[in-house]
């Protein structure tokens, strides 16, 4: 089923509340064509589990491999993502756009 | 992000409730804004501008990103016709959350529409308690101004975000007329999009539900938005 804001931000509530470390990623800025527009959520529990989504598939794995570190330490961090570079480390952009996401722990 | 902002910003989305939250990029603390406190605000300007357009964004030379949280579209449709049955998984899809409205019990049964609210009621009865608001698209299918008129008008006083009856221009013609003798100014008449959907030379009940669909989206993001 396709999930909506509503379900994506009552998620991070309910796991929250069971105990355990939670962080939001909410894209913050776009530039160029991006899959996904801004204010679009992904929700990470400390077990890596995610709902939503920032890009379209993208960058994804990224984000919450990102959010696993700031779940750890409680500092939010802003991550930029460009074009995809194949020789990067880094995963990219396919459609060419610049996107800013913000992550950030619950608590 | 503070687990009770993160609370109330679910509350306030239960409540159909429009809110904004306020988060600084650079690590200081967030709060929440809704529409009853944004006055005198320090960021009154860009925050009601956001609440109008529905949009989030940066806002500020001190990088503030405001979330901007309207209330998820509802959809009521008066009528369980063919073209409903077609149009209630349609809306589903697009994250609305259809009821439907028809006093004819022959209509409304469970058999042709097995997964969603039907009210078999008159209009009259069954809107109220449906909390039909700015963020509901408002559908009269029934042909039959007997439950379509009364149904208009409340749409009209609550100032939904679409308005849709079926019927030609010749129908809709007759309807104004009706309307007009019960006091509905011309102004909320011409907000009804009639005939209903967008012109795709749409036949089958499915074809009218998407044309139908596709001018409530329009509506959503570019009229509330």
């Amino acid at each position: 089923m396709l999930t909506s804001d509503d379900d994506i931000l009552a998620q991070a509530e309910t796991w929250a509340k069971a105990g355990k470390g939670v962080a939001v990623a909410t894209v913050v800025e776009t530039w160029g064509s991006a899959p996904r527009p801004v204010g679009s959520h992904l929700v990470i529990d400390e077990d890596g589990t995610f709902l939503g989504s920032v890009s379209g598939g993208c960058v994804e794995g990224e984000v919450v491999t990102e959010a696993l570190d700031v779940i750890g330490s409680g500092k939010p961090r802003l991550l930029e993502f460009g074009v995809a570079d194949e020789t990067a480390w880094r995963s990219g952009l396919s459609c060419g756009g610049r996107i800013a996401v913000y992550v950030e722990k619950v608590g | 992000m503070d687990l009770k902002l993160l609370s109330a910003l679910n509350a306030a989305r239960r409540a159909r409730k429009a809110a904004v939250l306020v988060t600084d990029l650079d690590g200081g603390p967030a709060r929440i804004v809704t529409e009853d406190v944004l006055a005198g605000d320090r960021l009154e300007e860009p925050i009601r501008a956001a609440l109008r357009s529905g949009r989030s964004g940066v806002v500020g030379e001190t990088r503030t990103f405001l979330t901007v949280q309207v209330p998820p579209a509802q959809m009521v449709v008066i009528g369980a016709v063919h073209i409903s049955q077609a149009l209630v998984p349609l809306a589903r899809l697009l994250g609305y959350d259809p009821v439907i409205v028809d006093p004819r019990t022959a209509f409304a049964t469970k058999e042709r529409f097995p997964d969603v609210t039907v009210h078999a009621e008159w209009p009259d009865v069954a809107l109220p308690p449906l909390n039909v608001d700015r963020y509901t698209a408002f559908i009269a299918l029934t042909h039959d101004p007997k439950i379509d008129d009364p149904a208009l008008i409340h749409a009209f006083e609550r100032d939904c975000f679409y308005i849709g009856a079926l019927g030609s221009r010749k129908t809709h013609a007759k309807r104004v007329e009706r309307l007009g003798a019960q006091g509905v100014s011309a102004e909320a008449m011409a907000r009804i999009k009639a005939p209903v959907g967008l012109a795709i030379g749409a036949i089958t009940p499915a074809e009218i539900a998407v044309s139908i669909m596709a001018e409530v989206t329009q509506a959503w993001r570019q009229g509330i938005a």
